[in-house]
């Protein structure tokens, strides 16, 4: 480590602003990656100061105490006290604490310092203290504490001066370190006491405008139909506001692949790759990406203002008889557009286990990628019928789908909370943190590290496998004079014919059995590649039969297998992103294993049943 | 007392905190989040279904215990805690 570059690592209780810190100091200048082995966020980042020297920062998760328990606070712990393997011990660590709330944050504080490493504490929201007329003296309390102590405001432009000229100066001497032990930690409490009363007046604990938002927030009425609303117009905007730019990046790439195969010659296998392959995967890709952004922007959005825990409050009870938890809702909602912001979200799920059980679930919630089939194959096969005088019997067949998706996905979570072996209690103890205006600044950068995340880890697999899937489905290429679709003679053609061994018990003719394999892609091309199947084997023109499937198929099939593939669809894992994202969420392909496996299992014993009945019924 | 058992908005203090079981993590965090004798403590909000988790106002910080949670808590109200809140 040379003279003109310092390592700073940031820790603080968790909502003390210190992400808001890191963002102020850092800019966009940031990478994000995962500590090795484990799905913890490693954040870093670096400013240069005033004085030339290159500062590294290392924004650390947040934390309430080092007697860890959970994956986040071990490495808090183990990165400040320079125990981490591969991570260099900081030379200085910035505390961060909320000036509003320094009861419980002065005691993590008191807690570092015990580590024997150079220590700055950084007041934050000190704007927000003043306005509550909190009076610090900040002298004394920096007298007291021995430690050098600087006022931030993180959401102003500016606010971090004081820190920026701090650390830029001589790193401060290291108090010396003390054990850990029960008996010094209770002792901290006295001490934080002790501090309170002579640095700090409070008029009163809490803010009067949190009160006032909680006392309708948290209302057991007023507060659901809050969040319903809420959530209404969450969903309004993600189908209104996406659509249009959806269809609009399908055609772009699929304009652009035209335009840069153009020069190939037609039917070439390069010209085919480029086209089917490369940028049929670089579409499939590109097409979620609307979706996520605007989901995520609610969603950080609730986080940042505080409302998301409080959302987490009003339906813990719900959740938690299933076996998950009231943070697993936000996720679990996000999954009924997509499952893969709803998986990536669910890192605002502090127990490990609670997170699994959340991802393992998500991909049971009606995606909006289901909606393609499933309109197609009600249209078909369910008659506009109005029943029961007030309700219309193709609305009612895609309800009941819904239902299936949320019954199954509750059902199996409470399975696996049962059958768990470790059965020690899930803690919710959770903080309900002040309501704050969400800054923009972080809510951009929030975004864009997510759409990092999920075009460069994703993107990268998807674009892989479906390159794959076009090998498959295009080789070997049909002989001359091939009455068949080229896609029978390929090997996905008769890898499609073997299964239909497998899937005739559940009512699947051939036909369907191919589409399901370009189908892994993205549950929606399973219609389109349905529709090259009929149209090839048909001889018409591609796209003229492609349009009039729904007919078609009616003709072909009987209700017994349009229900059988209904049913294939509530459960089967027919999305590759989805697996993607959460190898890359688990770090583990043993957990995409059991997800796919579990998925398949009842998507086949849902279908066989439904097959089975309707036949017997008919 | 029980802070599971304290009614909404009656003032207490903390007077001691539970192991349900030998190392009870749950029960070391809630003394590490402040829930240590004589810190005044309040029962701000109750969840929609089963009065089920409790909002805990705790110092200038609140808390959403489940009240499996709340019962390691031991709480005095009235005249015994009037003192200290004094």
């Amino acid at each position: 480590m040379s003279a003109s570059t310092l390592r700073i690592a940031l820790v603080g209780n968790p909502n003390c602003g210190k992400t808001a810190l890191f963002n102020q100091l850092t800019g966009g200048r940031q990478k994000v990656a995962n500590y090795a082995g484990v799905t913890v966020e490693r954040k870093e980042g670096r400013f240069t100061a005033p004085s030339g020297r290159v500062l590294h920062l290392v924004d650390l998760p947040g934390t309430y105490s080092f007697d860890a328990t959970s994956p986040d606070e071990q490495i808090t712990r183990d990165v400040c006290a320079g125990a981490y393997p591969g991570e260099p011990a900081p030379d200085l660590i910035v505390c961060v604490a909320d000036a509003t709330n320094l009861r419980l944050h002065l005691r993590f504080v008191l807690e570092v310092k015990r580590l024997g490493r150079p220590v700055v504490l950084a007041l934050n929201m000190m704007d927000t203290a003043r306005r509550r007329g909190i009076r610090i003296d900040v002298d004394e309390l920096q007298r007291r504490l021995d430690i050098p102590v600087v006022e931030t405001v993180a959401v102003k432009r500016g606010g971090a001066k004081a820190l920026i000229e701090r650390v830029d100066g001589e790193v401060p001497a290291a108090a010396p370190a003390q054990p850990d032990d029960a008996a010094s930690r209770s002792d901290l409490h006295a001490q934080v006491r002790e501090l309170l009363a002579a640095t700090v007046v409070m008029p009163r604990n809490t803010d009067a405008i949190d009160d006032a938002i909680d006392r309708w927030a948290l209302h057991p009425v007023f507060g659901l139909g809050i969040l319903a609303v809420l959530m209404f117009l969450i969903f309004q905007a993600v189908f209104s506001w996406a659509q249009p730019v959806m269809d609009a990046i399908a055609a772009g790439v699929a304009a652009l692949g035209g335009w840069v195969t153009g020069v190939l010659p037609q039917g070439s296998a390069l010209h085919s790759l480029l086209n089917d392959g490369v940028f049929a995967g670089l579409g499939a890709v590109l097409v979620f990406l609307p979706q996520i952004l605007i989901l995520f922007l609610f969603i950080l959005v609730l986080e940042e203002s505080g409302y998301l825990p409080r959302a987490a409050f009003l339906l813990d009870k719900l959740m938690f008889k299933a076996g998950l938890t009231g943070r697993a809702f936000i996720p679990l909602l996000s999954s009924f557009a997509c499952a893969i912001p709803g998986i990536m979200a669910t890192r605002s799920i502090t127990d490990p286990r609670d997170r699994l059980t959340t991802i393992l679930v998500a991909p049971l919630m009606t995606c909006s990628a289901r909606l393609p089939v499933y309109t197609l194959l009600i249209a078909a096969f369910i008659p506009q019928r109005t029943v029961w005088g007030l309700f219309n019997l193709q609305g009612i067949v895609l309800f009941t789908l819904y239902v299936a998706g949320i019954v199954s996905a509750l059902t199996v979570a409470f399975v696996i909370k049962r059958f768990r072996k470790d059965k020690s209690e899930h803690a919710l103890l959770m903080e309900l943190p002040s309501y704050r205006l969400p800054n923009p600044r972080d809510i951009a950068l929030g975004l864009w590290e997510r759409a990092l995340i999920f075009l460069k880890r994703v993107g990268g697999i998807i674009l892989a496998l479906t390159v794959l899937l076009w090998f498959l489905s295009s080789f070997p290429a049909p002989p001359d004079g091939a009455t068949q679709p080229a896609i029978d003679y390929s090997l996905a053609g008769r890898l499609g014919r073997a299964l239909h061994y497998v899937f005739a018990p559940i009512g699947f003719n051939w036909q369907i059995c191919i589409a399901l394999i370009p189908g892994l892609a993205a549950r929606e091309v399973a219609v389109s590649a349905l529709g090259t199947v009929y149209a090839m084997s048909a001889g018409a023109g591609d796209d003229a039969l492609a349009s009039q499937l729904g007919p078609v198929i009616a003709q072909q099939w009987s209700l017994a297998t349009a229900l059988s593939l209904l049913a294939w669809y509530v459960f089967a894992p027919q999305c590759m992103s989805t697996l993607a994202v959460i190898r890359r969420e688990t770090n583990s392909w043993r957990n995409v294993a059991i997800t796919a496996g579990y998925l398949f299992g009842l998507a086949y014993l849902a279908s066989l049943i439904t097959y089975q009945v309707a036949r017997a019924l008919s | 007392m029980r802070l599971s058992d304290l009614p909404k908005g009656a003032p207490a203090v903390v007077d001691r905190v539970d192991d349900v079981l030998a190392d009870d993590p749950i029960a070391q965090r809630l003394r590490d989040l402040g829930f240590v004798t004589g810190e005044p403590v309040r029962v701000v909000a109750r969840g929609p279904l089963g009065a089920d988790p409790l909002l805990i106002q705790i110092g200038s910080t609140r808390f959403a215990l489940r009240r499996s949670e709340a019962a390691r808590v031991t709480v005095r109200t009235g005249a015994s805690a009037e003192g200290e809140l004094a």
